[in-house]
C-alpha cells in the first residue's frame, strides 16, 4: 500500500467511525450552540452590546467545543490498540496523524464553521462580516485541532486527562483566539482584515508542518 | 553554550557523578548568590538615586526585572533540556526539567506580583490587559501545565519525557504568543535594555540591576541543583550509590 493509500485509508476509517457515532458529532455541535446562547443570558440582551462581543463569544465557544472533541481523537484507538498498530506500521507516524487530524477536523471543526453563521446572526453580528467570520474559523479551527492533538497525545494514557488537557492546551490557543476574534472585530469596525487573516494562515501552515511531528513524538512517550 | 551543555552532560550524565559534583557546587553558588544579592539590594535600595518621575517606587524593578528575565530564561533551559532528554535520553536532563518547572513558575509569579504592586501607584491599577502582562500570565499557565502534567503521570521517566515535549512545544509558542499579544495591545514600559551600548538607565541604577539579575540567575542554579539532587535520590532510591551516598 502506498503512502497516499495509507493516508486516505486512515481518513476513510476515521470518517466512517465518526459517522457511526453521529451522536458524538451532534453533541459537540450542540455544546457550541448552547455556550453561545448562554452569553446573552449572562448580560442584558442589547443588540449593540452582544454584537460587540460576538466575535469573542463565537471564538471562545469554538475553542471550548474543539477541546471537548479532542478526547475522541485518540482515546478509543488507544484503548483498542489500533493506535499502537499505527505507531508500529511502516508508514511515518506524522503522516498518519495528519490523516487522522484531517478526518477529525472534517467531522468537528467543519461543523462548527457551518453552524457559526446562524449563531452570528442570533448575536446580532452584521451579515456583511459573516464571510470574514467563516474564513477566520476555516483557517483557525484546524490550528485548534492540531495544537490540541499534541496535548491529547500527551494525556491519552491518563485515566482522567480531561482537566489536564484543558490546562495544557488552552494557553497555547491564545494567539489563534487573538487573531481569529480580532479579524472579525476589525471587519465589524470596517478596518482591513488582511493582516490578521494572513497571520492566521501563517500559523495554520506552521501548525500543519510541525504539529504532526510533535503529536507522533508525544504518542510515543504516552504509548511506550 | 550548546557544546558546553553537551560535553558537560556527557561527563556528568551518570547520576552518582552528578550528585557528588552538584553537592560540591551548591555551597559555592549559594555564597556567590548571597554576595551578589547583598550588593544588588544595597546598591538598588540605598545607593541608587530615586527616579525623577517614579520616586522611590521604581526600586521594585530590582526584583521585578530579574524575575521577569528569569521566567523566560528558565523556560528556555527547560526546552533545551527537553531536547537533550528526548534525543539522548539523559536522566539528568529529565530531572532538570521537572526540578526547574516550579522554580520558573515562582519567578513568573513574582514578576507578575511585583509588577502589579508597582502598577497600582504608577498606572493607577493592579492589572491591565497589556501585552507583556498577558504573555507573562500565559507563561505562568504554561509552567503550571508542565507541573500538572508531571504530577499526573505516575512513572517518573515517562512524566519527564512528556514534560520535555510540552516544554519544547511551549518554547515554539512563546514568541508567537508574545508577538500576538503585542499586536493586540500594549501599555507596558519599553524595554530598558534595548541597546546595551547606549543605555537609557543611569549607571548607578543599572549596575545594581545587572548584579541582581546575575544573583537571581545563580540563585536559580543553586536551587535547581539542590532540587535535582533530591529528585535523583528519590528516583534512584533502590540503587547502591544512593545507599552509599547517604551512609
Amino acid at each position: 500500500m502506498g503512502m497516499l493509500a495509507a493516508f486516505t485509508g486512515v481518513i476513510r476509517r476515521d470518517l466512517r467511525l465518526s459517522l457511526r457515532h453521529r451522536g458524538d458529532l451532534a453533541m459537540a455541535l450542540l455544546f457550541f450552540v448552547i455556550v453561545v446562547c448562554l452569553f446573552p443570558l449572562g448580560t442584558r440582551p442589547e443588540a449593540g452590546l452582544l454584537a460587540r462581543y460576538a466575535p469573542a463569544i463565537l471564538w471562545v465557544a469554538a475553542l471550548l467545543s474543539t477541546l471537548l472533541t479532542l478526547e475522541r481523537l485518540f482515546r478509543s484507538d488507544f484503548e483498542d490498540g489500533s493506535l499502537e498498530q499505527m505507531l508500529l506500521s511502516p508508514y511515518p507516524t506524522p503522516w498518519l496523524m495528519l490523516a487522522k487530524l484531517l478526518a477529525h477536523w472534517l467531522s468537528t471543526g467543519l461543523l462548527l464553521v457551518l453552524a457559526a453563521p446562524i449563531l452570528a446572526l442570533i448575536l446580532g453580528l452584521p451579515a456583511k462580516v459573516i464571510p470574514i467570520l467563516l474564513l477566520s474559523l476555516l483557517l483557525g479551527t484546524p490550528i485548534l485541532s492540531l495544537i490540541g492533538a499534541i496535548g491529547m497525545a500527551l494525556t491519552v494514557g491518563l485515566p482522567r486527562g480531561g482537566m489536564l488537557l484543558a490546562l495544557l492546551v488552552l494557553p497555547l490557543y491564545a494567539p489563534v483566539l487573538i487573531f481569529g476574534a480580532n479579524s472579525v472585530s476589525a471587519a465589524v469596525d470596517g478596518l482591513p482584515v488582511q493582516g490578521p487573516m494572513l497571520l492566521l494562515a501563517a500559523m495554520l501552515v506552521l501548525a500543519l508542518t510541525l504539529a504532526p511531528f510533535a503529536i507522533a513524538a508525544a504518542l510515543r512517550v504516552s504509548v511506550e | 553554550m550548546w557544546t558546553l551543555i553537551k560535553t558537560s552532560f556527557h561527563k556528568l550524565g551518570s547520576p552518582p557523578t552528578f550528585y557528588a559534583f552538584a553537592g560540591t557546587l551548591v555551597p559555592w553558588l549559594a555564597l556567590l548568590t548571597l554576595g551578589l544579592m547583598g550588593y544588588g539590594l544595597y546598591g538598588g535600595l540605598a545607593l541608587a538615586p530615586a527616579d525623577y518621575q517614579q520616586g522611590e517606587g521604581f526600586r521594585i524593578i530590582y526584583v521585578h526585572v530579574p524575575s521577569a528575565w528569569m521566567s523566560l530564561f528558565v523556560y528556555v533551559t527547560m526546552a533545551v533540556a527537553g531536547v537533550v532528554a528526548l534525543i539522548w535520553r539523559m536522566k539528568i536532563a529529565e530531572v532538570w526539567i521537572t526540578a526547574s518547572a516550579p522554580l520558573g513558575a515562582s519567578f513568573t509569579f513574582l514578576a507578575l506580583v511585583t509588577g502589579s504592586l508597582w502598577g497600582k501607584p504608577m498606572w493607577g491599577t493592579y492589572w491591565v490587559w497589556d501585552a507583556r502582562l498577558t504573555s507573562e500570565l500565559v507563561l505562568l499557565f504554561l509552567y503550571l501545565g508542565v507541573i500538572a502534567l508531571n504530577a499526573a503521570i505516575e512513572d517518573r521517566r515517562t512524566a519527564a519525557r512528556a514534560c520535555a515535549l510540552l516544554a519544547i512545544v511551549g518554547v515554539v509558542n512563546i514568541p508567537i504568543i508574545h508577538y500576538s499579544v503585542e499586536w493586540w495591545y500594549t501599555l507596558h514600559q519599553g524595554p530598558i535594555m534595548a541597546n546595551p551600548a547606549n543605555p537609557t538607565v543611569h549607571p548607578d541604577m543599572l549596575w545594581p540591576l545587572l548584579m541582581m539579575a546575575l544573583a537571581f540567575n545563580l540563585f536559580f542554579f543553586t536551587l535547581v541543583l539542590m532540587r535535582m539532587r533530591t529528585e535523583l535520590l528519590d528516583r534512584e532510591r533502590n540503587s547502591r550509590w544512593v545507599e552509599e551516598a547517604l551512609t
